[in-house]
């Protein structure tokens, strides 16, 4: 032996975005070990991107064992399709859709009144799980996002239709995360609950993560309507009374183009984004999801249904 | 009413930048102000976001207050509200230059135990709360016993509601007295008392002007200066095997890597390890990192270990130090906190979670039960019901490598779970060469 005795002892410390970073990995390793058919709902949004690149992490050197499903609304950024479909291609996974305007087109969802669709998301999803038998659902839910995520668990056990029941949440005791569900049940897993939106930010820095474009400084038209800008599109916007300018803005979330806004912002790059965000006075959902204002307990309420 | 007031704090935090996380819990019994000292960490610490506290005030306004009740930062679901109910734990998060925080805050009452135990099964550090007026009651030294039992090393007593006994300092020093003597014959050696007021600010984020006769650090300062984590070297290995990565591709056709996360110690490459519960021995050929090769890892870090022999492992091994490994039994002793409606009783089938282990078993015996005022084991042999805590004896279907849950807590915890409904019935912390 000859070890050197000036050797430095490492300080055996984790950052906390190493104690996130081990965590994450080890949920997606007790979901592989324990289940039989896990999927990972990806959007090309912020969160689902890190869950794919910590799925890559967490497996290599071999594949990722699961195939990823965008519930598609239909009402979509093309720049977060395009990036999508290139990131299903880097990461070698498999894509399924389950898509909103199918089930418009054929009569079984009706568009609302005002346009959004984030709440139609439901059905196909659910769908999607009950049709591919999927036994456990990865989502990028934060707790940090909104008071009804707060109390949501890692592992969050769905009855058969696909309803989370607050009185049937398991107690969440040391890391031991129990999956055990009767035929028809699924659980939900959030491997990113312990990540507040700017810990998800100085992960895609310092990964090199990445993003699709829209989460960065740009120009686009925009209008106006309850406070938020909202891109025109297909999706009917914007009204007559709703004129359009052309402002410098970025994305804070990634969703339904009818109910998702930007905000305007001149970062164009990761480390002026997470300056932004750090300074940032609104939550990442009040500033950006008009679907979440509805009612106080809108998220909830979609919770209770089977959402995200 | 527990309507804040605002105090002028300048501290304004950069949350950017790599800092060390801190898990803790809250717990407190009813009326002694754990929601409003949460809304005043949140809000002194610019946690609590513009539209949120926009939200709050509304909110506040419609109940009648004058001013925003940070309690409410901290309510709960509609479907709690009107169902009566509380679901034990909502999880916060909050930063400072130095530090995140991922606070398990616990509510009081009812289901209070069970609740403790969830919360503090994480945590680093309890806070406790008390009233100043009423002082260390019955549910102050069973929230610091559920803390002692988990083996939480850290316990701060918040002595709250300072304002309503004028800033007595001899008031603060005949609680704090009380607390830490109780605590530390519980056998928790870091035990710290604050006095504050969570309504109007005092010691929570700033230092107060009121209470001139205290010299210790605020709320914030503690939970910022306390340490985290103990040092792994000073542990035996432990490596519950999670699952087996066999890529099979042409690039690593014969890779064979056993993924995992290091739940105590340290695990260099060339080490002499033993995989539990089988009991062979073989050495740690190479450890991969989620960013490449290491030479060597330690808790809590996810690494993949290859070994050198070809060893027939899977999911639910543990992989241990040769020299210091953990015991591998059929039957198991433990103390369980009962987190169900449905009782645990001698006879009883039930699963036992270890690890990434999962095994039938059968409850053998209840032994005793906690007085969780003295931590005193009483003799016992009824079913033990929710929220209580006993002793129990197992008997498993195959033997599990456990630890003693007062040495080394991740291999010494486990949970017995409903072999049909799935339901986690009770948290349990194995006795082993006590």
């Amino acid at each position: 032996m000859t070890e050197s005795l000036t050797a430095v002892r490492p300080a055996r410390r984790l950052s906390q975005l190493d104690a996130l970073e081990s965590e994450a990995v080890h949920i997606f390793r007790e979901v592989a070990g324990e289940f039989e058919r896990p999927v990972l709902l990806f959007s090309g949004g912020k969160d689902s991107v890190v869950m794919l690149h910590l799925a890559a992490k967490a497996f290599a050197p071999a594949a990722i064992p699961l195939p990823v499903l965008h519930v598609d609304t239909g009402h979509n950024f093309p720049e977060v399709i395009d990036y999508r479909d290139e990131a299903v291609e880097r990461y070698g996974v498999r894509l399924l859709v389950a898509s909103v305007q199918d089930y418009i087109d054929s009569g079984r969802l009706k568009e609302r009144p005002d346009g959004t669709r984030n709440p139609l998301q439901t059905v196909p999803l659910l769908d999607a799980i009950e049709g591919n038998r999927f036994d456990a659902v990865f989502g990028g839910g934060r707790r940090d996002e909104e008071k009804a995520r707060a109390k949501e668990r890692v592992f969050s056990l769905r009855d058969e239709f696909g309803q989370w029941d607050p009185r049937r949440q398991r107690p969440e005791l040391w890391d031991l995360y129990n999956g055990r569900h009767r035929p028809g049940e699924h659980v939900r897993v959030f491997p990113l609950s312990n990540w507040t939106e700017v810990d998800v930010w100085e992960y895609v820095a310092r990964e090199g993560i990445e993003l699709p474009s829209i989460y960065y400084a740009h120009e686009r038209d925009v209008f106006l309507r309850d406070g938020m800008w909202l891109t025109p599109g297909d999706w009917g916007g914007p009204k007559d009374d709703e004129p359009v300018e052309r402002r410098v803005v970025r994305y804070r979330t990634v969703g339904d183009m009818s109910c998702t806004g930007a905000v305007v912002s001149t970062a164009s790059t990761v480390s002026e984004v997470i300056a932004e965000v750090a300074v940032s006075t609104l939550t990442e959902r009040g500033a950006t999801r008009a679907d979440d204002r509805l009612t106080e307990a809108a998220m909830e309420d979609r919770k209770r249904e089977g959402y995200f | 009413m527990t309507a804040i007031q605002d105090t002028d704090v300048t501290l304004v935090p950069d949350q950017t930048g790599p800092h060390e996380l801190l898990r803790f819990a809250t717990a407190g019994s009813v009326d002694d102000g754990k929601s409003t000292l949460v809304g005043r960490l949140l809000h002194d610490t610019k946690s609590v976001l513009a539209d949120t506290l926009a939200a709050v005030e509304r909110a506040s306004r419609a109940k009648g207050l004058e001013a925003a009740d940070l309690a409410l930062l901290t309510d709960g679901l509609r479907a709690e509200r009107e169902q009566g109910i509380t679901i034990d734990v909502a999880y916060r998060y909050f930063s400072t230059a130095s530090r995140s925080f991922v606070l398990a805050d616990t509510p009081g009452h009812v289901e209070y135990t069970r609740n403790m135990v969830t919360g503090a099964s994480t945590a680093e550090l309890a806070l406790v709360l008390v009233d100043a007026r009423n002082g260390v009651v019955e549910q102050t030294r069973r929230h610091a016993a559920a803390a002692a039992l988990l083996v939480v090393r850290h316990i701060a007593l918040a002595v709250n509601k300072m304002d309503l006994v004028g800033f007595d300092r001899a008031v603060f020093e005949s609680i704090r007295d009380e607390f830490v003597s109780a605590v530390r014959s519980l056998g928790v050696e870091d035990v710290v008392a604050i006095p504050l007021s969570a309504l109007q600010g005092d010691n929570v984020v700033a230092r107060s002007e009121r209470t001139p006769w205290y010299d210790g650090p605020t709320l914030l300062e503690h939970l910022e200066a306390v340490p985290v984590g103990g040092d792994p070297a000073l542990e035996p290995l432990r490596f519950p095997v999670q699952y087996v990565l066999r890529p099979q591709t042409d690039e690593h056709h014969d890779y064979r890597g056993y993924a995992g996360r290091v739940a105590h110690g340290v695990v260099r490459v060339g080490d002499r390890v033993v995989v539990q519960p089988s009991g062979r021995t073989t050495t740690v050929a190479a450890i991969d990192g989620l960013d490449g090769p290491l030479d060597e890892a330690f808790a809590p870090q996810s690494v993949t270990l290859r070994l050198a022999d070809d060893v027939d492992i899977a999911r639910g091994d543990l992989v241990a130090a040769a020299d210091d490994s953990a015991t591998a039994s059929q039957d198991l002793v433990g103390d369980v906190c009962v987190v169900s409606e449905r009782p645990v009783a001698p006879g009883d089938r039930v699963l036992v979670r270890h690890g990434t282990r999962t095994v039938r078993a059968r409850v053998q015996s209840v032994t005793a039960r906690l007085d969780l005022e003295t931590l005193e084991h009483l003799p016992y042999s009824d079913p033990l019901r929710l929220n209580d805590i006993g002793t129990i004896t197992v008997r498993l279907a195959e033997p599990v490598a456990a630890d003693d849950y007062g040495r080394l807590r991740r291999t010494g915890a486990f949970l017995l779970v409903d072999d049909q409904e799935g339901s986690t019935l009770a948290a349990g912390m194995a006795v082993v060469g006590r």
